[in-house]
């Protein structure tokens, strides 16, 4: 029975990870453009708050997807407005979204429960399709099925997402502009790379991307309830594993993996640790985050090193 | 830019300190207004709202006395922040290293009550500001050593501290008087701050901090040595200014004072150990720091209008029943309209026309 134990975890670490991996993949995104943009916290939770709006008033899982994607994209734009336009300190405007869309979560939702639907929740077909899309046949493969072929829709759209950013950012012109813009602004610009352009794009879709992952919160892990302080620190933990994953979509799929197990290791803890109280299990994907941090930094790797741009904003006029 | 547009960007000269107030001033009207039309959309009035703040935080002694208390934590950790900020040192760490200091100041508070409580309360003060101090110290060593990533580990160190305290209230520290429910036990009378004029004496201290802090950054070696630092660490280097201890001494300084916050917050104010002891004042308390341009007067002046927010929107909340997350959004949105008005203080907006070469025409 043991076996099925550790099966069941690996399981259940999927679905706990992909907040992270959709979060991730948006902010590393975001650092390729030499943005960093500490308002994962806050575009997640406007992604959850108007996805549920989405799908609530809708009915449609496309609009409440849209609408997720929209409402990171909407912090997002703030974020690139003041800081690629208007040369903003990038940490603070992050952490001032942060504060934002968190409160602006908090403020709609509890508006909505106050109105009179107490419950504000989804419909039990839009629910249902948030639920598992098991691939006939395929799924009934041991192990492997329930594994591969039978996860809702976020996970498709994630490891999808993931590995067509490895491709963009690796074997396409585009990608490479991208990430020449993040190293050096300065270069891309003499060689006619519009680096405004380039930024406000992948800022928005990042944002968009980190939008996703409140909208998982709020569709898939509340299960179509709208929970206030729903995301609750998943938007943090993202950016640390953006270090984690070394900037690499890829890497990111394992990461989130990783740190999804971690997050829901303390439901299946071995005897050992049977006397470990639950905030030890909470505080590992931040302990382990932070050793990580250290480590990487000791055996600097050079393309394993953040987008030499991130945090200064490029003026033209003062090179 | 496009060729026929008839507006461009231009650099400007120098503008007057009061010139920059006013568009600062501007700024956070306007933001005020946004709110307004906000809660205007969500179906409220925003000026029996505004009104409602003022009220509910200003309006009689009692409430003047509750926003005080908002305001001594957040102003001693936004003086904190300063420090390290000043260096160009960006610890988002303050809220881990508030709830260090209270830690260390709960250990005494627990186990040493019966000393005398002078004495007691130096003691928890030290020991906040020493372990918030120490725990600052780690990212700043891994800085220097490393080069590691001082932003996010900071923020990685706020949740280990958090989840100490959850551990330390269901495990060791846990109150077994308190049935069923995961608490500290509340501190003894001697390891309780006293109060003057109805607020504990938290607010003195706060006061005290920032006219040390302004005197430090303004004409100590210390506080200059660090400026430098952030200005430009090559100049430092060449100026002969030991960078890394400069960046050690500073953090340690700067989280010391975080931590000292904690033990405040959970000597004056919670009066035991809770994990809402930090709350969100540290994120709050850098926004606070970069509106006042790191001033500390400025620092006192915007600390106070957040409060004046927070304990509003909690007014507001039991009279229209609108969410206190309110004074976030507001935060926000002021922090918004200051972050990009900085841009009008260095750039103005010309007609393209009267420019010739990149330069006005006189």
């Amino acid at each position: 029975m043991a076996d099925s134990v550790w099966f069941n975890f690996i399981l259940a670490a999927i679905p706990a990870g992909m907040p992270l991996l959709l979060g991730t993949l948006g902010e590393i995104l975001t650092e390729k453009s030499g943005n960093i943009n500490l308002g994962v916290e806050g575009m997640m939770y406007m992604g959850a708050i108007f996805g549920f709006l989405g799908g609530f008033y809708t009915n449609s899982a496309v609009f409440a997807l849209l609408a997720a994607f929209g409402g990171g994209m909407l912090g997002a734009l703030i974020y690139a407005f003041l800081t690629v336009t208007l040369k903003a300190n990038q940490n603070v405007t992050g952490l001032t979204l942060t504060i934002f869309g968190t409160g602006l979560a908090s403020l709609i939702g509890e508006n909505l429960l106050a109105g009179g639907t107490a419950s504000a929740s989804f419909s039990a077909e839009l629910q249902a399709s948030f639920g598992s899309i098991r691939i006939p046949l395929l799924a009934d493969i041991p192990y492997i099925g329930p594994l591969l072929f039978n996860n809702n829709i976020f996970v498709i759209i994630g490891v999808a997402c993931a590995i067509v950013m490895g491709l963009y950012l690796n074997h396409t012109r585009r990608g490479l502009n991208l990430r020449a813009v993040g190293e050096n602004p300065g270069a891309a610009d003499a060689a006619g790379v519009n680096v405004a352009l380039y930024k406000y794009v992948h800022i928005l879709i990042g944002g968009g991307i980190c939008g996703l992952g409140g909208g998982y919160v709020c569709f898939v892990t509340c299960k179509g309830l709208w929970v206030q302080n729903c995301v609750n620190g998943l938007g943090w933990i993202a950016v640390a594993l953006v270090i984690f994953a070394s900037w690499s979509p890829y890497r990111a799929i394992f990461g989130s993996l990783v740190f999804g197990a971690l997050s829901v290791l303390q439901f299946y803890k071995p005897d050992f640790l049977r006397d470990v109280s639950a905030p030890i299990f909470s505080m590992l994907p931040f302990l382990v985050t932070a050793i990580v941090l250290v480590i990487t930094s000791i055996r600097m790797s050079r393309e394993k090193v953040q987008p030499k741009g991130c945090g200064t904003n490029y003026d033209r006029e003062e090179r | 830019m496009a060729k026929g547009f008839p507006l461009r960007v231009i650099r400007r000269a120098d503008i007057s300190q009061g010139k920059s107030w006013a568009v600062r001033l501007c700024a956070i009207l306007l933001a005020l207004l946004t709110g307004g039309v906000f809660m205007a959309v969500l179906g409220y009035d925003p000026l029996a709202i505004y009104q409602t703040m003022i009220t509910g935080s200003l309006g009689s002694q009692m409430s003047i006395e509750l926003t005080a208390r908002l305001v001594i934590p957040l102003l001693i950790t936004s003086l904190g922040v300063t420090l390290a900020f000043k260096m160009r040192f960006w610890n988002i760490g303050a809220e881990g290293q508030i709830c260090v200091g209270a830690i260390a100041a709960t250990y005494f508070a627990l186990f040493h009550d019966d000393w005398p409580q002078w004495i007691l309360l130096v003691v928890m003060a030290l020991a906040g500001l020493i372990a918030g101090g120490l725990y600052g110290m780690i990212p700043a060593y891994f800085k220097c050593r490393f080069g590691t990533n001082e932003t996010l580990l900071t923020l990685m160190l706020n949740y280990v501290a958090l989840y100490t305290i959850q551990a330390l209230q269901q495990g060791p520290w846990r109150d077994p008087s308190q049935l069923g429910f995961f608490k500290v036990a509340r501190f003894a009378p001697s390891a309780r701050l006293p109060e003057v004029l109805g607020v504990h004496i938290g607010w003195i201290v706060a006061l005290v901090l920032v006219v040390l802090l302004y005197i430090y950054l303004r004409h100590s070696k210390q506080g200059y040595e660090l400026t430098v630092v952030g200005e430009n660490e090559a100049t430092a280097r060449y100026a002969g200014i030991p960078v890394k201890r400069v960046v050690i001494r500073t953090m340690f300084l700067s989280a010391g004072i975080c931590g000292l916050a904690g033990m405040l917050q959970a000597s004056g104010a919670d009066r035991t150990l809770n994990d809402t002891v930090a709350g969100g004042v540290g994120f709050t308390a850098i926004t606070v720091a970069w509106l006042a341009r790191l001033n500390p007067i400025g620092m006192l002046i915007v600390s106070v209008l957040f409060c004046i927010l927070e304990k509003g929107s909690a007014s507001v909340q039991s009279v229209y029943n609108l969410s206190a997350a309110t004074a976030e959004v507001l935060q926000g949105i002021i922090l918004f309209f200051v972050l990009g008005c900085e841009f009008f203080l260095t750039h103005r907006i010309c007609r393209a026309d009267k420019l010739e070469g990149g330069v006005e025409r006189g």
